[in-house]
């Protein structure tokens, strides 16, 4: 029987959702049992949270003052450390699980699947490659654990339905002091978080200034969407990384995604695939964008975006 | 391999991939993806290692830059083309199969153990297999720090200040040297290369060494069993204006 540990992604006392979304993967593994580890400092309310997510039968909390910021040359000897026994070790494939789990399979001596999009077996694991232009199947040997990052896009969120016991240690394994935080620059909105928001909308090249993005967040503001953009706004410096959607962003899957002004390169189509409906406002009838979008509009972006959202305004009255 | 006393090194690890520009596709057969005849280049995100690599030199704070590759015969043309960037040596490990991130990582350390490095630098994943995993394997191996998806470095004497891009925003790490970084793509811009560099690049020392050599083998524990094309999306419907726009959200029940 497979015995999977989850490493929680976590900040600021609260779980990332990418954390329920990696148990939900965990629970498509026939019978698995679940155990979430959560790498916290003394106090924090995490493990708690940790322990309400549904099909969660154990959470193992570690808590030690260096647990304060999620470093992965402190936290992989203690995922190391608590891995024991388990066939497979999953985290989220965010930046926190891209940085840690490599770090941890090499512990380990164990082989890493990255960005698993579907579970077929135990031992079976479907990815893509080539930013998403082709999807592998891949068969893991027996005998080794398998460690595992989890494309959060192809997962939804366990409910808070669990009550699982939370079990308690402290780390032992001596932590390196080679390495250390200094400062998180944070865009720090009060829209909703870009990977977890059901509803989308980006702004791409076509934008051409920052001040110009005042239009999108008006937009978002209205139908309670979070705001991303392209690679290509990003490089332009109208908006700061951690709000590009693609490839080598962040890879989302809302209910709604509305892309303004986004040609539609692959790496930013990669990006949103799984978004249940894609629309696109471009002035280019040709760009690629509209291969993938449910709904789309050619024509000026500075024109249909303020009519749009009047539109919206005229019918809450 | 000798190695002056106190020299500073970095040392620069790069593949080998599909042209990024290249449009794949999937055989019919299901076994892999086509790579007859199509156009292989330096993995982009290595390219910006080389290049970062490359400045830190120039401004005075290492003195030599080696660039080392895991490959068949023909992967010396890759690293000819890393020397025509400004890179003085190249080191090239011969290995016909595709080796696992794991073994990927054991043969850098091996060259580490070799070269005595105090950076190294790769990108942070290879566009073919899309993993994200050898840099972060190195640095465990080597127990040293690691500092992944960078996007700016500030070298002292006996640490780097790294800004990396993460999912919350930038953030700043401090690690001793020796370390492992991996570069995200906005570190830099790599520069052209220039025909006489070409030129010279062809008399750059490039050792090859053998896999069997470095003691680094073991069957891989990952097979590939089936390789798809992605599904693809309905092509959708058109509408004229903002009010045809907001009709079809509304109906949709998205706004």
């Amino acid at each position: 029987m497979s015995k999977v540990l989850v490493i929680a992604e976590h900040a600021g006392g609260r779980l990332n959702t990418s954390t329920a979304k990696s148990v939900k993967a965990a629970t498509t593994l026939a019978g698995a049992e679940i155990v979430v580890a959560v790498f916290s400092t003394p106090g924090s309310p995490v493990a708690a949270l940790a322990a309400k997510l549904g099909g969660v039968t154990r959470v193992i909390e570690v808590t030690h003052a260096a647990n304060e910021h999620a470093l992965a040359a402190t936290l992989a000897p203690q995922v190391a450390e608590i891995a024991t026994g388990f066939s497979h070790v999953f985290a989220p494939s965010t930046t926190f699980g891209k940085d840690l789990m490599p770090r941890v399979a090499a512990l380990l001596d164990a082989p890493q699947i990255s960005d698993i999009m579907a579970i077929e077996s135990a031992t079976r694991f479907r990815r893509p490659i080539y930013a998403g232009n082709a999807i592998i199947t891949v068969e893991v040997a027996a005998g080794t654990v398998i460690i595992g990052t989890i494309r959060t896009a192809s997962f939804e969120a366990v409910a808070d339905s669990g009550s699982a016991p939370v079990e308690s240690r402290s780390a032992s394994a001596a932590l390196p002091a080679h390495t250390r935080f200094v400062g998180l620059a944070s865009a720090g909105s009060d829209r909703p978080d870009l990977q977890s928001a059901t509803r989308v909308i980006s702004g791409g090249r076509a934008l051409a200034s920052s001040d110009a993005f005042k239009i999108i967040y008006s937009l978002a503001d209205k139908i309670g969407a979070a705001v991303g953009a392209s690679r290509a706004a990003v490089d332009a410096g109208y908006v700061p990384s951690d709000m590009q959607v693609g490839q080598t962003g962040k890879i989302i899957a809302p209910e709604l995604y509305i892309a303004i002004g986004i040609s539609g390169a692959i790496q930013h189509l990669t990006g949103i695939k799984d978004a249940r409906t894609i629309v696109a406002i471009n002035k280019d009838s040709e760009a690629p964008i509209f291969e993938v979008a449910d709904i789309g509009i050619v024509g000026d972006l500075f024109t249909i975006v303020p009519e749009l959202e009047k539109l919206i305004d005229a019918s809450r009255k | 391999m000798e190695t002056a006393a106190g020299s500073r090194k970095i040392l620069v690890a790069i593949k080998r991939v599909v042209d990024a520009n290249v449009r794949i596709r999937v055989k019919p057969d299901g076994s892999g993806v086509v790579l007859d005849g199509v156009k292989l280049s330096i993995n982009p995100f290595d390219s910006i290692a080389i290049e970062e690599a490359l400045r830190i030199k120039e401004s005075g704070r290492a003195d030599e830059v080696v660039i080392a590759t895991i490959g068949p015969a023909d992967c010396q043309a890759t690293l000819r083309n890393a020397l025509a960037m400004g890179a003085q040596r190249a080191l090239h490990v011969v290995a016909d199969a595709a080796l696992e991130p794991l073994s990927v990582a054991r043969v850098f350390l091996k060259l580490i153990e070799r070269e005595q490095p105090f950076l190294v630098i790769l990108g942070k994943q290879a566009i073919d297999d899309d993993n994200n995993q050898t840099g972060q394997m190195l640095a465990a191996l080597w127990n040293r720090p690691q500092a992944t998806f960078a996007s700016k470095l500030e070298l002292g004497d006996k640490t780097v200040k790294v800004t990396r891009e993460v999912d919350a925003g930038l953030e700043t790490l401090e690690v001793d040297l020796p370390a492992v970084i991996t570069t995200d793509l906005r570190l830099n811009e790599p520069r052209f290369v220039k025909l006489p560099e070409i030129m010279k690049a062809k008399t750059k020392p490039l050792a090859s060494i053998p896999l069997a050599e470095l003691g680094v083998g073991g069957t891989p524990r990952v097979k590939t069993i089936k390789t798809e094309p992605p599904p693809g999306r309905q092509r959708g419907i058109m509408v004229k204006d903002a009010n045809e726009l907001f009709t079809e959200l509304s109906k949709r029940g998205l706004v």
